[in-house]
């Protein structure tokens, strides 16, 4: 007994060295970055490694699942992080709390790589505070073999042909949006009517439903174990890949079009050397490896003339711009939020 | 018959209840061996997934912070929580039930509760560096598990071993050493086994009480939003594996020294009769 005890602690002893090791490494600058989980190439090209070798800048990089997260971590009084991630809306929110830095364009040379169709959106205009780095769009994801008709609209996840087939997306604002849509409003509306309209159509839908999912979805839909889902394109994508049958559309009465994008918060002290990460995800062949390797649509143009032309054509991961036309961009919508959530939690009651 | 039935059911309940444990862990193992990117969709076997596990340097850096902080809370909890218990074991009835009943008041206390309670304290004292809080926060909960395995054991020793250690020349502190820490060592080590498992384990404290710092749990919840890797299966099935080793070995050498002292009981018992 004594001596397994002796043999164990040495053996900790022994992970705790090297654990220290790790925790703090050089006194080389750092910063900390902040990004959603599997959110950049580290197999084919390690990017967090090559701009440390090139810039000589330390990375100290973590990880989040969602926008809310990312919002509570920057908002901490000692928060650390001087690159994140977040979505549109919440860039809005982020904006109007004072908590991004300026970007200082002149050290972001790279910036001229994205495509000027994604610079100046609705949630920041100017692009003073953020970059895009990953776009897509909201459509359906529909098994060839179990849908044979063309499909065209939102409607089609009402169709009782179709009843216990159905996969719905287990998040207030895309599935709340997509309904809205199908009945021609705004995502971003404010009128207490139409959402009531579309609570009464999610409710009476509910029958007809398999199940609300979310990430699940992707391998439920490869596994060939439902008709249809709302799913995000990048996700689509991948799901195609898996398993040819797959089919995506945008249906014609639009969708949400979404951008994760980088920033800086007020609170970074390094905002030259997280300009220097910004420019460097900005390369066309960082960029590249990025979007490859995540899946999603990349707004970098330079990058995207890198890619193979089937990729180019794909209408999913690159769609038209008559597409895009038909999407909007999620706004935040303050306090009015509240309607949304209540309304949500009806209808998965219901 | 009768007796055949029972010991079927008996049998048939005992399988459910293992099927019940381990069929889950069963479907990970199998899926880890996938070639196919996506959960059962089973394209054949392959050990492509350990190879990318051991090539994914943010996965082996989370686990290195998960180990590490594993074995260094735990080590410093036992010393801490051993020694905290003595010292309680040693006061005046009244007294050691208060602090006895504080001390475990952080074990029903909720995870939620503790972790962002430290996540407060930590940005009032001013504390930035992540690894030094994700440690501190898992020493403050490992603490009173460890004073919990440890307590019952002084209990059940009794004073008199430590008295006639000083009787026999002992100093306080060699009397402790020699005679008090030898005798309550099956606690200490059931405690500082709870408290490497249950930091190997923690989720929500860490979650909230660090920053830029990251463990396997939180690297894995992070994951949520693209979806869980196949390379988490990989590691789940080496770490399931790790464990029941170890258990193992624990186990098997514990039967021996049991065999062992019951064959030198019979022996003493043979030359007294």
């Amino acid at each position: 007994m004594k001596k397994l005890v002796l043999a164990v602690t040495i053996a900790l002893l022994l992970t705790m060295v090297s654990g220290c090791g790790d925790a703090q490494k050089g006194d080389a600058v750092t910063i900390n970055v902040l990004n959603w989980g599997d959110y950049i190439d580290d197999e084919t090209v390690d990017v967090i490694k090559l701009f440390e070798e090139t810039t000589g800048i330390h990375v100290n990089y973590t990880t989040t699942a969602s926008n809310e997260e990312m919002l509570v971590k920057l908002k901490s009084p000692d928060s650390i992080y001087d690159i994140c991630f977040p979505s549109d809306y919440t860039i809005e929110k982020m904006v109007a709390g004072d908590m991004l830095h300026p970007l200082n364009k002149e050290n972001i040379p790279n910036l001229s790589n994205i495509d000027e169709r994604f610079m100046d959106l609705p949630f920041d205009p100017g692009n003073t505070y953020s970059v895009p780095y990953m776009w897509g769009t909201v459509g359906i994801l529909y098994n060839t073999t179990m849908v044979t008709e063309p499909v065209t609209s939102w409607k089609i996840f009402w169709d009782e042909k179709y009843a216990g087939q159905i996969l719905m997306y287990d998040s207030i604002r895309d599935t709340i949006g997509i309904t809205l849509k199908m009945l021609g409003y705004s995502v971003n509306t404010r009128d207490e009517a139409h959402i009531r309209e579309a609570e009464a159509a999610l409710t009476a839908q509910k029958p007809l439903v398999k199940a609300y999912l979310d990430d699940p979805i992707k391998d439920t839909m490869i596994r060939g174990n439902g008709a249809m889902a709302v799913v995000y394109s990048g996700d689509a994508v991948l799901c195609i890949e898996e398993n040819p049958d797959l089919a995506y559309v945008v249906p014609d009465e639009g969708s949400n079009v979404w951008f994760d994008n980088i920033i800086i918060p007020k609170t970074s002290r390094h905002t030259a050397y997280a300009e220097a990460f910004i420019n460097f995800l900005c390369d066309a062949e960082i960029a590249r490896a990025n979007t490859e390797y995540i899946g999603y649509s990349t707004p970098n143009k330079a990058a995207l003339a890198l890619l193979d032309e089937e990729r180019i054509a794909d209408e999913t991961y690159n769609p038209s711009q008559e597409t895009l036309d038909r999407c909007e961009v999620f706004r935040d919508l303050g306090d009015f939020i509240e309607v949304y959530n209540k309304a949500w939690t009806r209808i998965k009651a219901a | 018959m009768v007796k055949r039935v029972r010991n079927f059911f008996k049998g048939t309940y005992l399988g459910l209840m293992l099927l019940f444990l381990y069929a889950p862990i069963a479907v990970l193992i199998v899926y880890s061996f996938n070639a196919s990117k996506t959960m059962g969709n089973w394209t054949g076997f392959s050990l492509i997934w350990y190879r990318a596990l051991f090539g994914d340097a943010m996965i082996m850096r989370a686990l290195g912070v998960t180990l590490s902080v594993a074995a260094l809370s735990a080590v410093i909890a036992t010393i801490m929580g051993t020694f905290a218990a003595i010292g309680m074991h040693s006061m005046k009835k009244g007294t050691r039930l208060v602090i006895e009943n504080i001390s475990q008041l952080p074990v029903v206390n909720p995870d939620l509760v503790t972790g962002i309670s430290l996540m407060m304290i930590f940005a009032f004292i001013g504390l930035k560096d992540g690894y030094t809080r994700l440690l501190l926060a898992h020493i403050t909960f490992n603490i009173p598990y460890v004073i919990f395995s440890v307590a019952p054991k002084l209990r059940q020793s009794s004073n008199e071993l430590y008295e006639a250690a000083l009787d026999l020349g002992c100093t306080p502190l060699e009397a402790l050493i020699k005679v008090v820490i030898p005798d309550i060592m099956p606690g200490i080590v059931s405690g500082f086994i709870l408290a490497f498992t249950l930091s190997l384990d923690d989720f929500v404290v860490s979650y909230f009480s660090t920053q830029g710092v990251e463990n396997l749990s939180i690297y894995i919840y992070s994951m949520a939003r693209r979806g869980i890797n196949p390379k988490i299966n990989a590691l789940s099935t080496l770490m399931f594996v790790a464990v029941v080793t170890l258990l193992l070995i624990v186990n098997i050498k514990s039967i021996r020294e049991e065999r062992a002292a019951d064959t030198q009981r019979r022996k003493v018992a043979k030359k007294t009769a």
